[in-house]
């Protein structure tokens, strides 16, 4: 796949759905920051600079090491891309936000299967990314690891031997590891467990943040957590660390389920169908709502309420129905209204084209 | 100025709080910053990490607390980076801000991993002496792990092997 492909289609590897705890575990990310040695940090980075670390790159990923360790890759400037296809990133997780502005200077790594991306000249020169459905931690670090291993076989990486790898934020700096895990936790959320949850969660070094949504109202009920601490750890106990605590808050998150629908059979129930009636027969629809519903449907399959839908769609469909994606399958720059009219067609027509 | 919260240590940090959509300004210590920003993290904007790191980094330059203005302006020789543009955008310049600035540098790391020491993976062809120091960090954890299982011919290995790799770090 190349990336024409990957902002055309809205599916992605992470979003299937398949990996391990994926009723609560939507998907894992390990990024590694990298900085070449003798060249200003990005925000300090001119376009000759920046250029020259782009070339450095694309040499990298075509060199002997790169193709043997790690398989093909495929750089592309952001210049490459519509302002559009460039926003379809950002709503895949692939690119942040801020790789939109400067355009000139930046540019994306990905491979065919959209597992490895790398960031160029974001807030360092080099962000190397492993994105993987459910819980897949120690698969993303050791394919992270991999990539790093190939890529320092070309490049000069700055690195100190007590502070470890350098980076633009002293908050990245050592490992240059932000390990995170994005989770669904709807029953958490209805049972108002979820702030004590948060506030135990900070004090263990790790930050949580609502996905999509501002600050506690998590749109969708999906959440991130990561870790905080880069130095002074190894990559394993990052990793396991936060192992450990997913998995706890699976534990948690599967427990308030049972017991929420146990105790609430025909509420829950009601919720879930009611979601399922809106998007299926819905004629125009906010984003905001269908991630509420979404997530209310999703709690219904996994409770097995509702039969014969399969969790990768959901999935599909949260990425779908993003702004710039339905711009990109209409063709054209919607405005706020038109979106939401096309948002509920395509949602009908996906929900339709299962019975 | 004295913190908000304490009124004993003088602030460093301005915390933006959000509560029931209406803003909260605070001055407060990086102590109590640090704690108020554990504390709120079930209403996740709160403490703005630039405005956090300025704190720190005017703090542990001046080693003064309350004069963030009259900094001496220290700047990287390699990639001009002041200390004014570190302290305000929370990003070094280059990697050599990082011995450039010296002192501050150390307890800030501190203040923020609760370390100053990487312990983790090194580059295999320029990491020189950190694969080594690296090495003799995990031969040591072997060790003390030989001692406990009382498996002294283990552990002499170990020793020697320990004692060959400080040598070649001199
Ligand atoms: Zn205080
Ligand atoms: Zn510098």
């Amino acid at each position: 796949m190349s990336l024409r492909e990957t902002v055309s289609n809205p599916y992605s590897k992470w979003l299937d759905a398949s990996g391990p705890e994926s009723d609560v575990i939507i998907s894992s990310r390990v990024r590694i920051a990298r900085n070449l040695v003798g060249y200003p940090f990005p925000h300090l980075l001119g376009y000759d600079n920046a250029d020259k670390i782009l070339y450095a790159v694309q040499s990298a990923i075509e060199s002997a090491a790169i193709k043997e360790i790690v398989g093909q890759l495929e750089l592309s400037r952001m210049t490459e891309l519509s302002p559009t296809e460039r926003q379809i990133l950002v709503e895949k997780h692939l690119i942040s936000p801020d790789m939109l502005e400067q355009p000139e200077k930046r540019g994306v790594v990905l491979s065919a299967d959209e597992v490895i991306d790398i960031m160029i000249n974001e807030e360092d020169h080099l962000r190397i990314q492993c994105l993987l459905p459910g819980l897949q931690l120690k698969e993303c670090w050791d394919l992270a690891n991999k990539v790093d291993d190939g890529m320092e076989q070309i490049l000069d990486f700055a690195f100190a031997e007590d502070m470890g790898y350098l980076t633009s934020c002293p908050t990245n700096v050592g490992t240059g590891l932000r390990a995170s895990v994005m989770l669904h936790l709807p029953a958490l959320v209805m049972t108002q467990q979820i702030n004590s949850i948060l506030t135990t969660l900070s004090k263990l070094g790790l930050t949580v943040r609502g996905l999509y949504g501002e600050g506690t109202q998590a749109t969708g009920n999906l959440f991130q957590v990561s870790n905080q601490v880069t130095l002074g750890l190894t990559e394993d106990e990052i990793i396991d660390n936060l192992i450990m605590v997913a998995k706890q808050l699976v534990t948690q998150e599967r427990t308030a389920r049972l017991a929420l629908y146990k105790e609430q059979q025909y509420p829950i129930e009601d919720r879930v169908w009611r979601a399922y009636g809106l998007l299926k027969y819905a004629r125009s629809i906010t984003s905001t709502d269908t991630m509420n519903l979404l997530s209310d449907m999703r709690l219904g399959v996994d409770l097995n309420i509702i039969p014969n839908i399969p969790r990768g769609l959901i999935m599909e469909l949260i990425v779908m129905t993003r702004p710039a994606f339905l711009n990109k399958l209409k063709g054209e720059d919607l405005n706020p209204a038109q979106r939401d009219i096309f948002r509920a067609t395509l949602i009908r027509e996906k929900l339709n084209s299962l019975s | 100025m004295l913190c908000d919260r304490c009124q004993k240590r003088p602030a460093q940090v301005h915390f933006t709080q959000v509560i029931n959509n209406t803003k909260k300004q605070m001055s407060l210590c990086s102590t109590c910053a640090a704690e108020m920003q554990a504390e709120s993290l079930g209403g996740l904007p709160q403490l703005n990490l630039h405005d956090f790191l300025a704190g720190l980094i005017n703090h542990h330059f001046t080693g003064n607390q309350i004069q963030t203005k009259s900094l001496p302006q220290v700047s990287c020789e390699k990639c001009g980076a002041t200390e004014a543009q570190v302290a305000k955008s929370g990003l070094f310049g280059c990697s050599e801000c990082y011995s450039q600035f010296g002192q501050g540098v150390q307890p800030l790391l501190k203040r923020i991993h609760g370390s100053s020491q990487h312990t983790g993976k090194v580059p295999r062809r320029t990491g020189g002496k950190a694969i080594i120091a690296k090495e003799i960090r995990i031969l040591k954890g072997q060790l003390q792990e030989a001692i406990r299982q009382e498996e002294f011919e283990k552990a002499a290995g170990v020793r020697d092997r320990i004692k060959d790799l400080e040598q070649q770090l001199q």
